[in-house]
């Protein structure tokens, strides 16, 4: 089954292609309206490449008019428009409406103002994550969400994905780093969510369109909450012979009242993937390996080095190397940020799982996955934000056949229909986009899918956002429902079948 | 199924029945806050327990009725904390009302705040329908995020049946360090501090008084308070006195207002004025016309509004207006069709 194939448009409106070229082409300029097909395949998907559809056309907008603009066109005319940053994300959240505009705002990349004293930066949603911390750590302050894609990936997607990273224990995801948004509807209404101070009159609709993958409106400005850099940084690379003494090790550092900065785990299938690219010095004959960052201040640091090192000794640590200097440690976190691409050189495809469980349930489901590989006869490496309970299998296959993209989407289904199973998510933040739709009707019974379509109506009452992504209609649930009886019950029970 | 349940479920669904809107308590402790409609109560105070807590996911989760002191007493057995410091304004005060509200105290501007915390919540809906969002689970981004826009909502877009609170290690040691300043240079020395990698975990200016409070290892407090200088305050009951407004500043008989702007905005110097988060929120009994706070709060890029009222009753309504205001409309006709839950609550259109 191929998922975008599957995909119902919301609506399926018969486009003229010259038409609106000519009405966007009287608010764009011309190196902004891409519309030949040699123009617009660069944009036929993102950081899911097993799925491509090619747009009708691209916008690429320089001002926050010139989107306005755009949308008050797609609104009258109902044409659906598909929003897209950097184009990294993985859940396939940005993959092109055959028969609509997509919007990219990677022209949209100015750093508009950093207040030293107020902590915060002002900037466009073009502009990259790291671009941030590197425009502001000449004030000592950094923006701490850090997806493992932060050299590429907009911040603007951040915002649409809710993105996390290695770091979102302690310093949380990005709807905890944000204090305000310019946000534009489809109808090109322009509402400022949050405020300059901690909270803002009215519901809490930052934390809404967090999220929510393009489906309710697009930003064009967002001021993130900027921290002060730690004094220090240290981080121990902790090898175990087993997954369970390392899933130990985890549940003990947080039980002694200790919040790592970082603490992520990977089994020696991702260890021994990532030390053949990027020579990190990971140790490969350790069944899975703890990277444990502590920052602060010199002597919190110090303090909580001491305990770690403490407790993953007791739960059976077999060597614990703690980095002698900055460039050690980058040497160290480059392995595990370069964990995928380098999985992606073992096999030429790899779906990217994203489920969150209780830690508690690790050893289990890594059991499970395992189960699961033999079971499809695929191999898998898994990454895991351990601290917070992220788990990212890489499911490694060959998508030129046909036979191994149907098993490695069906072991993806598995694994993420286990993390519901086990008390997690399908997501924790890579998103829906189309990659899990089909999981969304696991997660979700259909008074909360009512709920999530009745929200979406008030924002885009023709739904012309993002059709058929991250929310599946009741119907298609039905469909896929009929496939999966959970808890001994039939979901969605009173929806017509076909 | 639980009787407590049974029995609020059948009060939604007569209420829809009847098209009867409904006001929805906990212990009933922030009465003062909103529109005061003389509707039929539905309480959730009987819904209550703790459902899971497992100190080591740092997750804990309880009924909409359970009393706040109750998970905090808990929390303290296994040395956790609520880290956003939910005011507390009685004995009888519940989760369910403290997310509702999304009050948070002193702690807020360093750890986050309620909305913050939140991982999941178990809502019923204009039917009485159990419906659940988010999980038990420190990341979650699977739909939208319908926990946390519940969060502060007052109960206007459904009822809050359980909630799941991310929690923190207690801190090991903490100390209150206590400067003599004017408000225009205290404003600037809590914020040149709040960007320097110090433990701070919570900020007070009263008259002429900074309050400076350290939270984390003992080394690591101790090194600051090197540091930082100032003079040690003992008395460790402070905070807590702040976070619940028992503090002596908020015994004055008029409106208290509340304003929360940019945390470097320059003294208001519209009355007596408590500093809270680094200066981005200000307690104020004004000696001015509303018109007033209202600019300055709007020129400093924030929002005010009457927190406690000794005069009118006027209080918590939410200055949102124009396009935004129509939006919150929609939501709240999407989430709530028949307005059965708190209507006008915290706006006079919704």
């Amino acid at each position: 089954m191929n998922i975008i194939d599957k995909i119902p448009l919301a609506t399926q409106p018969k486009i003229n292609k010259a038409h609106l070229v000519e009405r966007l082409g009287k608010v764009l300029p011309n190196s902004s309206l891409l519309h030949k097909r040699e123009e617009l395949k660069p944009f036929e998907c993102d950081g899911m490449t097993a799925y491509r559809k090619v747009p009708l056309v691209t916008a690429l907008p320089e001002t926050e008019e010139q989107v306005i603009d755009i949308l008050k066109i797609c609104s009258a005319e109902g044409v659906p428009v598909v929003f897209r940053g950097a184009g990294t994300g993985l859940s396939g959240g940005a993959i092109p409406c055959e028969t609509g505009v997509l919007l990219g705002l990677s022209k949209l990349n100015k750093i508009l103002e950093i207040d030293q004293n107020a902590r915060f930066a002002r900037v466009q949603p073009g502009v990259r994550n790291i671009a941030i911390s590197e425009a502001t750590s000449k004030h000592g302050l950094y923006y701490a969400p850090d997806p493992s894609s932060q050299i590429a990936c907009s911040i603007g997607g951040n915002v649409a994905e809710n993105s996390g990273g290695v770091h979102c224990l302690k310093y949380g995801l990005t709807v905890h780093n944000i204090l305000k948004v310019r946000f534009i509807t489809i109808d090109g209404e322009v509402l400022e969510l949050g405020s300059d101070g901690l909270d803002s009159a009215g519901y809490d609709l930052m934390a809404l369109i967090t999220g929510s993958e393009g489906l309710l409106g697009v930003i064009t400005e967002i001021t993130v909450k900027l921290v002060p850099s730690p004094q220090i940084a240290k981080i121990a690379l902790v090898a175990f012979d087993s997954v369970q003494n390392a899933g130990d090790a985890v549940n003990n550092i947080i039980s002694a009242g200790i919040v790592p900065a970082g603490l992520e785990m990977m089994d020696k299938k991702a260890t021994a993937a990532v030390e053949e690219f990027v020579k990190a010095g990971y140790p490969l004959d350790a069944e899975a390996i703890l990277l444990c960052e502590s920052d602060g201040t010199v002597e919190e640091v110090e303090n909580e080095m001491l305990s770690i090192k403490e407790i993953v000794k007791k739960a059976g640590a077999t060597e614990i190397r703690v980095a002698q200097n900055d460039a050690e440690r980058t040497k160290f976190w480059m392995g595990r940020k370069s964990a995928f691409p380098a999985v992606g050189r073992v096999l030429p495809d790899y779906l990217c799982m994203d489920g969150t469980i209780p830690r508690k349930k690790l050893a289990f489901v890594l059991q499970k996955i395992s189960d699961f590989s033999n079971e499809f006869n695929l191999q898998c490496a898994n990454v895991f934000h351990a601290g917070d309970g992220n788990l990212h299998p890489l499911i490694m296959f060959d998508a030129s056949d046909d036979d191994q993209l149907h098993r490695a989407e069906k072991f993806g289904a598995a694994i993420l229909e286990l993390c519901v199973e086990v008390g997690g998510s399908i997501t924790g933040e890579h998103g829906v986009g189309i990659e899990k739709i089909n999981q969304m009707c696991v997660q979700f019974g259909t008074e909360e899918l009512k709920m999530f379509h009745a929200i979406k109506k008030a924002f885009d009452h023709n739904g012309l956002l993002n059709p058929g992504k991250a929310i599946p209609t009741l119907q298609r649930c039905a469909e896929f429902g009929a496939m999966h009886v959970h808890r001994g019950q039939e979901k969605f029970p009173d929806i017509p079948r076909f | 199924m639980d009787l407590n349940l049974k029995k609020i479920k059948d009060t939604i669904s007569n209420a829809q029945k009847n098209k009867q809107a409904l006001r929805i308590v906990g212990g009933d402790t922030k009465n003062f806050f909103g529109n005061k409609a003389e509707l039929p109560l539905l309480s959730t105070s009987k819904f209550e327990g703790i459902v899971d807590y497992e100190p080591s996911e740092l997750v804990i989760t309880a009924k909409a009725g359970t009393k706040i002191v109750q998970v905090e007493e808990l929390l303290r057995q296994n040395n956790q904390i609520l880290a956003f410091e939910p005011p507390i304004f009685g004995f009888d005060s519940t989760l369910g009302g403290c997310i509702a509200s999304g009050f948070s105290g002193p702690r807020r501007a360093y750890a986050g705040s309620a909305r913050d915390f939140v991982l999941g919540i178990k809502m019923l809906n204009n039917v009485g329908e159990e419906l659940q969002f988010g999980g038990q689970v420190m990341k979650n981004v699977a739909g939208y995020d319908v926990s946390r826009l519940m969060t502060g909502s007052f109960g206007t877009l459904g009822l809050i049946l359980e909630v799941s609170l991310k929690v923190l290690p207690r801190p090991e040691h903490e100390l209150t360090l206590t400067y003599e300043l004017d408000e225009k240079d205290a404003i600037n020395k809590i914020n040149v501090w709040a960007g320097k990698a110090l433990p701070l975990s919570g900020s007070c200016f009263i008259g002429s008084t900074l309050s400076v409070r350290l939270s984390g290892n003992t080394s690591a407090v101790n090194a600051a308070k090197q540091i930082m200088g100032g003079e040690i305050n003992e008395d460790t009951t402070f905070w807590h006195k702040l976070r619940n407004q028992e503090l002596e500043f908020f015994n004055k008989n008029s409106d208290l207002w509340r304003i929360s702007l940019k945390s470097t905005t320059v003294p208001l110097e519209l009355g007596p004025t408590l500093i809270e988060w680094n200066g981005a929120l200000r307690w104020l009994y004004p000696n001015c016309t509303s018109d007033i706070i209202f600019e300055k709060a709007k020129k400093a890029g924030g929002h005010a509004m009457i927190f406690r009222s000794k005069i009118g009753n006027l209080t918590g309504q939410q200055q949102v207006a124009g396009d935004l205001l129509k939006l919150h409309e929609k939501l709240k006709h999407a989430m709530d069709p028949d307005n059965l839950f708190n209507p006008f609550r915290i706006h006079r259109s919704y």
